[in-house]
């Protein structure tokens, strides 16, 4: 809402103030103040001309050179483009070396030959944005008034210098949409009073509204009131300037006199109000009522709408004639040849309007105040006052008498308050006097009863007001935020930790983290082939009934493709080294559930180089057992240790099928590990890629290994190697498995630390080489111990296993 | 030539061959040339045979006192032969220590990751518990329990992604107020928690909307909570993430859910309160959003009002990391780039 200081000062005083300090006490008392500016702000030197004569240029088809009267001894010629230009105008001139808007200078020029001393000014010109330029000015230069003196500056007469200041009100302050809402606001923050005009209607004794329009009766629910009023015999104009200026400052095109004095009252009163052309009407029967479903109407922007069940309309006979409160009809609108004006003013329904504009996308101003509501105790009198208004702008006369349906007697809301719950909740400590004072600066009326409680009575203008809370929130307002003490609360101990579940999620991102890689957070919605891929269990895909962008349209099920899209955004920047991991939700969904449930995942994504060669070290790409290994670490150090296994897996399409493991828990499946297919990874344009997959929930489920100290050893320990030459089809799971059942009670450790395949080795064999560690705790190991342990362990491999020791 | 001066005339000549020998094999042939079994010392000893009863113990002694100056001279030799080896191998060694380091593997947390465990580790010292609730929402916490029915206007300040009439992506973290303040216990004791985590908003990207960003919701309820109370615990937020210094203000605010509102400013730690770039001239910079319960908030979770209240407030880490580190798009905290990422890895 764009308030004029110079029309509030009209209703309480501020030309007392600075204009930019009345908006930072506003902005700390009220309402955020998105600026205060005046349209002149940054111009200079432009002024009335008159032009003298004005003569077609010789060289030019459509330029004219025009002799101005700018208030010096002798005119200036200029030259003008626009079509609407002609001598006897008054006209906006910038002078040479004038600044006009958007920081351009105009300087004296010759156009096509011509000396140009200046320039003559449409209004967007200079600062007027296209939304509030008159339609007859919208392609030309701007004429100014008859009497406007040439050589005068032209702000003052087009309202230029008027101080705007853009308040921002929210939705519980739809008081304040209105300058006379603004004008109270201002009282109580300065504790000031307020003036306000109040219209007499000079009504026609001669004609009776009830002769000659009819009013249905109508659901309170859906409106109260619903009043009319009439004008006749009325000449459509342009609306007398000063209104005018009011209107564009306030953000508004002035149309004509009937239309104009609409949108005044709105700003002026917060009150919307609908001309109609009564002549229009073929009934002379208006109802209000729910449309039909399929209903159509034809709105003042030219749409054809077609109307739902629950849409408020306005009706002649049966014909809808207008979305009530949302906007008018074409077919009764107010043109030209109007004669006889219809007046609405009403309360409707809220959140009938606002379904209606949010659905049309149709949020005027008037809908905006229907929905933020509207001050009851002046439904009439705006209506007066514009049919008033009405009447001596277009010469007309007021048909007497308002038809009215569903009429509301304005009441004042008392709510009770103890002094000490405001001070409770502050913190304050403010006497009864200061509180009764912040009420009376607000114009409610205050009562103390013998216990001490106010009864404060709040007027319907600030329907906002209704339960204690509401008063308190005006106290700390106006008492002033910046005044309220700065303590702790005091209160019994709580302890604060992370719970068991939060503490595992936390450092499984640091061992993350300390495994080298860095934590990504990617976007939660994505497309639904992404969001399936990549799946540990199955489940229903959840998808946004209104989707903003085909990029985000599908809950998230899996983390790798996210990672991926990262992968993808890094390579495609030549960064071709990359080690993310992600922790975050995934969203699963049950047959038949309405709502996914969330569950905790974390999985990781390498690519290219872990590390780049050094003068030191040669370089170390990325490759499955390097993932594994990250995977392993963190998995330990979660404490899981146990029944852990590795299952090669083809079953993942988007996977590469030698290359990719499940990974089960005690035969539960936890997660998944691989390569990813490279036909994939084209079609993603990244490079070789190796994810993981855990389900983050599982893990923090599972019990986890109780942390015991376990007395080092003081006997050394022994170790012996063995070298195999194994069928390719055999794994390394099941010859550690053979050697870990037959190892006996002092084998500790199994170590891998050879795999050879290669010209020394038949086709279709490999050779490993493991080291047994033994150990034991309360003796020295004999050969004989070790030796008889090994061999059964070489035994039994030969046996179970098709291996040949070399 | 007698004894002694045979004697005299080997310790001279053994003493210069010692000094002489270069190496280790050298002195150890010099010690067997005159220490050994057929050395010349020896020799002497055996040629005392032929000397006087008195002369004998002279002889002796001189001897001895020869043997025992070349066995020194020769352990000296030895061990200085060894200082020298061993700083020539030592010299051999030298490396160039202005040679680059070998680099650490170690990947960094998010930033926005960061600031929020700085938060939460400012709330748990304060003994707040975190709790954290679903990111897809039912409408009925969402909204309504935050004293928002259908229809009501303020749903229009957040663009809210619907998956069904009832389900949506919480478009804020303070639907886990209305679901802890339902279940808490207040016989028990207050509740004093923080929920941090992903919102979502019908928000077209750019540099400054994201349609995915986090918050962090607070809230305390007790009996005895004041607005005051409200104040001092925001200026422990903005001292801890913007430094000791700063300041706040409150400027009123509108959130339905709480009553009184506030906006809250801290005074911009980029000019402290001058005017810059940061603040937009005003020597403040908007952070977070906060204010006293709504009482009909607490009706509707069964908390009487009456005899309970409490404040809340919400912060958005986006924010704030781009205010500290002067990120000016917020699509960089989503897009992951290692370039990006990687540089919040100061710790401390």
């Amino acid at each position: 809402m764009k308030v004029s200081t110079k029309w509030l000062n009209e209703y309480v005083k501020v030309d007392d103030l600075k204009p930019e300090e009345l908006g930072e006490k506003i902005e700390r008392t009220a309402v955020e103040v998105d600026g205060v500016s005046r349209r002149a702000d940054g111009q200079k030197k432009i002024v009335v001309g008159h032009i003298l004569e004005c003569v077609p240029h010789p060289n030019s088809d459509h330029l004219h050179i025009c002799q101005v009267d700018v208030g010096d001894e002798e005119p200036y010629q200029i030259v003008c483009g626009a079509p609407n230009v002609a001598a006897g105008q008054n006209v906006i001139v910038a002078l040479p070396n004038s600044w006009i808007a958007g920081h351009i200078k105009i300087k004296k020029s010759k156009m096509r030959g011509e000396l140009s001393m200046g320039m003559i000014c449409g209004l967007q010109e200079i600062g007027f944005p296209d939304a509030v330029v008159p339609k007859e000015f919208a392609d030309g230069i701007y004429v100014l008034p008859e009497d406007a003196v040439p050589g005068e500056p032209v702000w003052d007469y087009l309202g230029m210098d008027e101080s705007i200041i853009d308040v921002d009100i929210t939705p519980n302050r739809g008081d304040m949409l209105s300058m006379r809402g603004v004008a109270h606001e201002v009282a109580a923050i300065y504790d000031r009073q307020v003036s306000l005009p109040h219209p007499t209607v000079k009504e026609d004794a001669s004609s009776k509204i009830e002769d000659l329009l009819g009013l249905e009766d109508a659901d309170q629910e859906l409106v109260a009131p619903y009043k009319l009023r009439m004008v006749k015999n009325v000449t459509i104009k342009p609306s007398p300037m000063w209104m005018q200026k009011r209107l564009w400052n306030a953000g508004i095109r002035p149309i004509n006199n009937v239309v104009d004095v609409t949108n005044y009252i709105l700003m002026d009163y917060g009150q919307p109000l609908h001309a109609f052309d009564y002549d229009k009407f073929d009934s002379k029967k208006l109802t209000v009522r729910l449309a039909n479903e399929g209903e159509k109407l034809t709105t003042l922007d030219g749409e054809d709408r077609e109307l739902k069940a629950t849409d408020l309309v306005i009706a002649d006979g049966d014909r809808a004639i207008a979305l009530a409160g949302v906007m008018g009809g074409e077919d009764t609108e107010v043109s030209d040849g109007t004669q006889t004006v219809v007046l609405e003013a009403a309360i409707f329904n809220s959140s009938k309007i606002r379904k209606t504009a949010r659905r049309e996308n149709l949020h005027s101003e008037a809908s905006q105040r229907f929905e933020r509501g509207i001050n009851v105790a002046t439904v009439q009198e705006a209506l007066d006052a514009a049919a008033q208004m009405i009447a001596e702008f277009g010469d007309g006369q007021v048909v007497s008498g308002t038809l009215e349906i569903n009429h509301v007697d304005p009441e004042n809301v008392d709510v009770e308050i103890m002094p000490e719950r405001i001070n409770k909740v502050l913190g304050t400590a403010l006497t009864d006097e200061a509180i009764v004072g912040i009420f009376e600066q607000l114009g409610f009326g205050v009562a103390k009863d013998e216990t001490g409680t106010l009864t404060v009575s709040v007027p319907p203008r600030r329907w906002d007001i209704a339960i204690q809370a509401d008063l308190i929130e005006e106290v700390a307002r106006i008492y002033g935020y910046d005044n309220i003490p700065t303590t702790l609360p005091t209160m019994p101990l709580t302890e604060g930790h992370y719970t068991k579940a939060q503490k595992i999620i936390r450092d499984a991102r640091a061992i993350l983290e300390s495994a080298g890689l860095s934590q990504a957070i990617s976007y939660g919605l994505t497309t639904e082939l992404k969001a399936k891929r990549f799946m540990l269990d199955e489940a229903e895909m959840t998808q946004l009934d209104f989707p903003m962008s085909s990029d985000h349209t599908t809950l998230r099920m899996n983390l790798i493709s996210g990672l991926l899209d990262d992968v993808a955004y890094n390579q495609a920047r030549k960064v071709n080294d990359v080690a993310l991991y992600e922790q975050g939700r995934v969203f699963l969904r049950e047959k038949d559930a309405e709502r996914p449930n969330d569950i905790e995942h974390i999985a990781g994504a390498l690519t290219g180089l872990f590390h780049e060669a050094t003068w030191h070290d040669a370089k170390k790409p990325v490759d499955f057992y390097l993932t594994k290994g990250i995977v392993e670490y963190l998995m330990n150090s979660l404490g899981i240790t146990d029944g852990i296994r590795y299952e090669a897996t083809a079953e993942y399409e988007e996977m590469h099928p030698g290359r990719t493991a499940k990974i089960y828990v005690n035969d539960e499946l936890v997660g998944l590990i691989g390569e990813v297919h490279p036909s994939l990874a084209k079609e993603l344009k990244i490079k070789p890629t190796y994810v993981f997959e855990l389900d983050l929930q599982k893990l923090i489920d599972l019990p986890k290994n109780a942390e015991t100290y376990v007395p080092v050893s003081k006997y050394p320990e022994v170790t012996r190697d063995i070298a195999l030459l194994v069928p390719n089809e055999i794994t390394n799971d099941q010859i550690v498995e053979s050697i870990k059942q037959n190892g006996g009670r002092f084998l500790a450790d199994i170590k891998l630390f050879d795999l050879y395949q290669g010209e020394k080795i038949d086709d279709g064999f490999k050779s490993l080489a493991y080291t047994l560690v033994y150990r034991n705790s309360e003796g020295t190991l004999s050969d004989d111990e070790i030796n008889q342990a090994f061999d059964k362990v070489v035994k039994k491999l030969q046996e179970e296993l098709e291996v040949t020791v070399r | 030539m007698n004894l002694q001066d045979r004697l005299e005339e080997l310790q001279t000549e053994g003493l210069a061959a010692i000094k002489a020998a270069n190496d280790t094999k050298a002195v150890n042939d010099i010690r067997v040339k005159y220490l050994g079994k057929k050395g010349p010392i020896t020799e002497v000893l055996r040629g005392m045979r032929d000397l006087d009863k008195e002369e004998r113990p002279k002889v002796g002694a001189l001897a001895n006192k020869v043997r025992d100056a070349l066995a020194n001279a020769i352990a000296a030799r030895l061990n200085e032969l060894e200082i020298e080896k061993t700083a020539k191998k030592l010299e051999a060694e030298k490396i160039d220590v202005t040679l680059p380091g070998v680099p650490v593997k170690a990947g960094q947390p998010h930033v926005l990751a960061q600031i929020i465990d700085e938060i939460e580790k400012l709330f748990l010292g304060l003994g707040f518990q975190i709790i954290e609730g679903p990111e897809v929402e039912e409408d009925h916490y969402n909204f309504e329990m935050l004293n928002l029915p259908p229809d009501h206007p303020a749903r229009d300040m957040q663009d809210t992604f619907y998956i069904t009439k009832k389900t949506l992506m919480r478009t804020q973290t303070s639907p886990v107020q209305a679901r802890t303040l339902e279940k808490h216990d207040f016989s028990k004791g207050p509740l004093k928690m923080i929920s941090p985590g992903k919102v979502y908003r019908r928000d077209t990207d750019d540099a400054t909307h994201s349609h995915q960003f986090h918050q962090v919701e607070g809230l305390v309820v007790d009996k005895n909570i004041t607005m005051a109370d409200l104040k001092g615990t925001l200026e422990l937020v903005a001292k801890t993430i913007f430094g000791e210094d700063r300041e706040i203000r409150l400027r009123p605010s509108y959130f339905p859910f709480t009553e009184p509102s506030a906006e809250v400013d801290v005074s911009c730690f980029k000019c402290g309160g001058k005017g810059c770039a940061v603040c937009k001239n005003s020597g403040w910079i908007e952070v977070l959003g906060a204010g006293m319960v709504h009482p009909n908030v607490l009706k509707m979770a069964g908390v009487d009002p009456e005899v309970y209240g409490g404040f809340a407030f919400g912060l958005g880490p986006d924010r704030f990391a781009m205010l500290k580190y002067g990120v000016d798009d917020i699509r960089e905290f989503y897009l992951n780039d290692m370039r990006f990422l990687n540089q919040f890895s100061q710790k401390g």
